[in-house]
């Protein structure tokens, strides 16, 4: 083995844009996705769904539809034993008046009653698909069809009642901040700035699809589940212990390559409970792969707030408080981690990157017959940007600042820094982030280039967003204090085999986010090993000692430093064995580029070497030390990390069409240090092209009346594409996190936090508008335009 | 998908011999339309008779005069032939700006004429150029071809064998994308041909159709100013997510303008 080069002339060194290892498997069609699946004398499942939002059941006939042919057997809500619980909810929000969120059963299979378009009646299992989708079709449910809850804003006004158990459909009602203070700076503003809008509801649309395959075997009554998922580990233990009352050490979930999550495969959802439940029952391997339609009305969607919200500044444009009320639309039933998401991961981002003294939110989440609503890539943070970036650009345009003085104006500058809403951030400089975006996007050249345009017929606009994110939610007990039913750290393990080469095992989950070569990179730059040595392994909870997964842009500080802790440990280790082959004392130990030296000598031993006596210990401390080198570490981290950023972006409006055509886009992000710069860019790319999507593109629509779900294919969802898309001009700069090891901050949502309110008020400074409604498509533009002409 | 009866046709005699009789058979030209629909199971014909095989079906003819395309041709075909090209630019680019790549390769010019999709753009083509449908039992002008939403003139059993359009003088086709399918919210073909000038509107309502007060000005100017007054009246134009009926009138009045000036 050649020792790498050391240092920054390695290629493969923290910093350095390695070439995604992966890619060659995804890009030849080598990679293994659950579909790809199969199991000997394996059945198909397909679910009977609700046609209506919300209805009760009077009677299910399966008795055609089990004669039919290939049927191996149909269960719906009524065959579910006592035991068998609801889908749980992972944190619990207590509301201002003491009582705890309104938590209704999730059934696995509808028991009663019917609550959105899509909710799972029954499952038909045949020996082929086909054979189940025309069984499927033979099931006779007899609905009593009710009036439907759908709007966010009027939920809790609503007659009818989607839970008996939540009066006025109202899950909890929750705040955070110091109202009174709040109040009292508001009544000495000098300006107001004031703002209702919709954060619109968006569907997820990971290109994989959710699946599952799911096996008993009777040898050793043992479960094996092959699902799409973020994180097998809390799939298990959320389904074994609080759902199916299954062993856990029996059950083995795999989430294999995963093609996209965006938050939407972190959920336990019911499919994949129930296949492993009647896997059981019919003693066969069951698949389920979830089509498009179904996944348009079943995945977990994101956003749906409706909020109203206030800023309060003196005459100088300094921010002297902030309030917000917001509804948030929770869906038919409580999903995963649902309730956490406007409370925990939204209200308390609201002071953004600005010192406002005093910020009051009051958030109601609602119950409608809707599809559940939970994470979607940002996760209440996008949101809380919108919130305050919108206020903040518009109360410029009030108070005839430009968009960069009044946030300089408003910076935090000094650090750690306590917001009122809880958070403590640990570093940043948003001042540079700013300089250089303004720099990089050529401020000072927007006039000129306004001109053009409107020589050319055309409107040119200019928008801002500087963003605050929170990642890698934790620490674990200050989480549990405000409801959180699950831990927040991550685990990790490194295995160093008797050639030197090391398997890494990480809690961490990739689907798409490139960990093979992030991970690898860590290891190998810390290890002084090539990457070629170094596989990582994931997604098996057979093989992973234990993992919380992946969701809020926590896998490398997080994940990553639990790995950081295992090879510290490894090291640790190498340095005692190393010490007895050198014959010197263990403090006088080095290790530097993959060697273990005596300090200030030429005497040094190879990691392989080390690696090699630790599994042949002939020459071993074996009174002192066991044998072999394999190390794991769990990483509870102390604070939440806050990546920041800039975003400025520069449309042209056609006023014949209203088409918006983004110009430019520049991005300037704080992630604190890059493992890989490659991999961040296009993680940035990734975040930008949803953001751009929620405000220019997407956007759920309900049929008010009848709860149906207008935008159930991409004939009516429109999810952005390439072309509708700039060159995005991403640059970084840096102030490293404070406490992990690594000083990483992540990097996955920013751009989807970031961009909406950038693209936004880019489209209103180009129409001259104050407000326009996400997503602002074309027929919307113009709509606005000819009310400003009117 | 529900189970089905294939049967591949050699000849567009061979095709309408076996649609005979058949409780619902269906010609599957492209299938671009068909079998997505089928897939969903929203459609499930007895019996399919396959035209893929038909070799008289498919080819473009051009004789400085009028452009035949048969109606197996696909769209990538008539995007890319040198003949349409020449003659008919408009028509070359119009089928060139179908769905995706996938499609236009598969997709053919008969399929999407019969199929009569309210929002596809052949339809404004085949209106706005005042084409001719062959079929296996007569010849149908545009005008007598679109009969609104999903309908045509054509009767069961009836196949249609080709399209033939006469040479413009100058012609362009202008489309504004429903942001979500990629299909027309509006769609203009405008043409000045021998026998007067011609504007057809896709995507506007039930089905494509035809601009008399614009017809009328450009015959007399032919200049986007000449229309820029004509208001196309909202009511008949359909409402939806994407658009309400007052914006796609709007859209006839701006496409058509750039049309114009497209056409030179």
């Amino acid at each position: 083995m050649n020792a790498p080069l050391s240092g920054q002339l390695n290629p493969e060194a923290i910093g350095k844009s390695v070439r995604r290892t992966e890619d060659y498997r995804f890009l030849t069609g080598a990679g293994q996705y659950t579909d790809d699946i199969n199991q000997m004398n394996q059945t198909y499942a397909v679910f009977v769904r609700s046609p209506h939002a919300h209805a009760r059941i009077r009677s299910i006939d399966t008795s055609l539809a089990l004669a039919s042919p290939g049927v191996v057997a149909i269960y719906t809500g009524a065959d579910l034993p006592a035991a068998v619980g609801g889908l749980p909810c992972g944190w619990l929000i207590t509301s201002t008046d003491g009582t705890p969120m309104k938590e209704p059963k999730h059934p696995l299979l509808a028991q009663g009653k019917v609550r959105h378009v899509g909710d799972q009646v029954a499952i038909v299992i045949a020996d082929t698909l086909m054979q189940a989708m025309d069984a499927a079709e033979k099931v006779e449910v007899d609905y009593d069809v009710l009036p439907a809850v759908v709007d966010t804003g009027t939920a809790s006004k609503s007659a009818t009642a989607v839970h008996d158990e939540a009066p006025n459909n109202v899950c909890y009602v929750w705040a955070i901040g110091d109202k009174p203070a709040v109040d009292a700076a508001f009544a000495t503003a000098a300006h107001v700035t004031k703002l209702d809008f919709i954060n619109n509801r968006l569907v997820p649309n990971a290109i994989e699809t959710r699946a599952c395959v799911a096996t008993y075997a009777r040898s050793d009554e043992s479960y094996t589940l092959y699902t799409t998922s973020q994180n097998p580990h809390v799939e298990r233990l959320l389904m074994t212990a609080f759902v199916l009352g299954l062993p856990e050490h029996k059950v083995r979930v795999i989430a294999p390559d995963v093609g996209g999550g965006f938050g939407s495969k972190i959920y336990l959802y019911a499919e994949e409970t129930v296949c492993v439940w009647a896997s059981k029952l019919i003693n066969r391997p069951i698949k389920w792969t979830c089509d498009r339609s179904e996944a348009f009305l079943t995945d977990a969607h994101g956003r749906d707030h409706a909020t109203h919200a206030e800023l309060a500044l003196d005459k100088d444009g300094k921010f002297l408080a902030l309030r917000a009320q917001t509804t948030a639309n929770m869906g038919a039933y409580l999903s995963t981690f649902a309730s956490c998401i406007p409370t925990i991961l939204h209200a308390t981002l609201l002071a953004g990157q600005y010192k406002t003294p005093a910020i009051h939110c009051e958030i109601t989440a609602v119950f409608t017959n809707t599809t559940p609503v939970d994470a979607y890539r940002g996760a209440g943070r996008p949101e809380a940007t919108y919130l305050v970036e919108r206020l903040v650009s518009i109360a410029a345009k009030e108070m005839n600042l430009s968009q960069g003085e009044i946030r300089r104006r408003n910076f935090i500058t000094e650090f750690p820094y306590q917001t009122p809403v809880a958070l403590q951030y640990d570093s940043g400089d948003y001042h540079a982030i700013m300089d250089r975006a303004e720099k990089t996007a050529d401020v000072t050249g927007f006039a000129t280039r306004k001109a053009l345009s409107v020589k050319n017929g055309k409107l040119r606009g200019l928008g801002y967003s500087s963003y605050i994110e929170a990642c890698g939610i934790a620490p674990s007990n200050i989480a549990g204090a405000l409801g959180a039913r699950a831990g927040l750290f991550e685990a990790g393990e490194v295995r160093v085999h008797p050639t030197g080469k090391v398997t890494v095992f990480t809690g961490s989950h990739s689907h798409g986010q490139g960990h093979e070569t992030t991970f690898a990179q860590v290891v190998a730059d810390r290890l002084g090993i090539p990457m070629a040595d170094i596989d990582i392994q994931h997604g098996d909870t057979g093989k992973v000692l234990f993992g919380m997964g992946t969701y809020g842009s926590r896998s490398l500080a997080v994940g990553g430093t639990a790995i950081v802790k295992a090879v510290d440990k490894v090291i640790a280790k190498g340095k005692k064995i190393a010490a007895h082959l050198l014959e010197a004392s263990d403090n006088d130990i080095e290790f530097k580029d993959g060697k273990f030296s005596i300090a200030g000598t030429d005497k040094n031993i190879p990691f392989a070497q080390v690696a090699l006596t630790a599994y042949v210990p002939h020459n071993f401390p074996l009174d002192k030390l066991e044998p072999g080198l394999n190390e794991n570490a769990f990483y509870d981290p102390t604070n939440f990390t806050f990546p920041a950023g800039t975003y400025i972006c520069e449309v042209e409006v056609d006023p014949g069409t209203g088409q918006t055509k983004i110009e430019r886009w520049t991005a300037v992000d704080d992630f604190g240090n890059i493992v890989n710069p490659m991999i961040v860019e296009g993680q940035v790319h990734g975040g930008l092209a949803q953001g751009i999507g929620q405000a220019l593109l997407e956007g759920a629509v309900y049929d008010q009346e009848t709860g149906q779900l207008l935008t159930a294919s991409f004939m009516d969802y429109a999810m952005p594409r390439a072309a509708d898309l700039p060159n995005f001009t991403v640059e970084t700069t840096c102030t490293p996190c404070t406490h992990n090891p690594l000083g990483v901050k992540g990097c996955g949502e920013a751009g989807a936090i970031g961009a909406p309110p950038a693209l936004i008020s880019a489209i209103c400074d180009a129409i001259g508008v104050r407000d326009i409604k996400m997503p602002a498509t074309p027929h919307r533009v113009w709509a606005a335009m000819q009310s400003a002409t009117a | 998908m529900h189970s089905f009866q294939l049967h591949k046709a050699k000849s567009g005699i061979d095709a309408t011999t076996m649609i005979a009789g058949k409780d619902d058979g269906k010609y599957l030209a492209g299938g671009q339309s068909l079998i997505a629909a089928m897939k969903l199971r929203l459609n499930s014909p007895s019996d399919l008779v396959d035209l893929s095989s038909a070799p008289e079906l498919k080819g473009i003819r051009s004789d400085g005069k009028t452009v035949t395309i048969g109606s197996m041709t696909t769209h990538a075909e008539v995007a890319a032939s040198a003949d349409v090209r020449k003659a008919i630019p408009a028509l070359a680019a119009l089928a060139e700006a179908i769905g995706d790549r996938q499609v236009r390769n598969v997709g053919t010019i008969g399929g999407a004429i019969a199929n009569n999709d309210p929002a596809a753009d052949y339809p404004a083509g085949v209106l706005g150029l005042g084409a001719t449908i062959h079929t296996s039992k007569r010849t149908i002008g545009a005008d007598q071809f679109f009969r609104g939403l999903f309908d045509t003139a054509l009767e069961a059993g009836e196949l249609i064998t080709a399209l033939s359009f006469p040479v413009p003088q100058k012609a362009a086709y202008i489309k504004f994308k429903n942001p979500a399918s990629r299909f027309a919210m509006i769609g203009v073909m405008v043409a000045k041909t021998g026998d007067g000038v011609r504007v057809a509107v896709t995507g506007g309502g039930s089905g494509v159709f035809r601009v008399a007060d614009m017809e009328k000005a450009l015959a007399s100017n032919w200049s986007p100013s000449a229309i820029a007054g004509i208001k196309v009246p909202a009511s008949g134009l359909s409402s939806d997510l994407h658009g309400s009926a007052e914006y796609r009138a709007h859209l006839v009045g701006v496409l058509a303008q750039r049309a114009v000036v497209a056409a030179g």
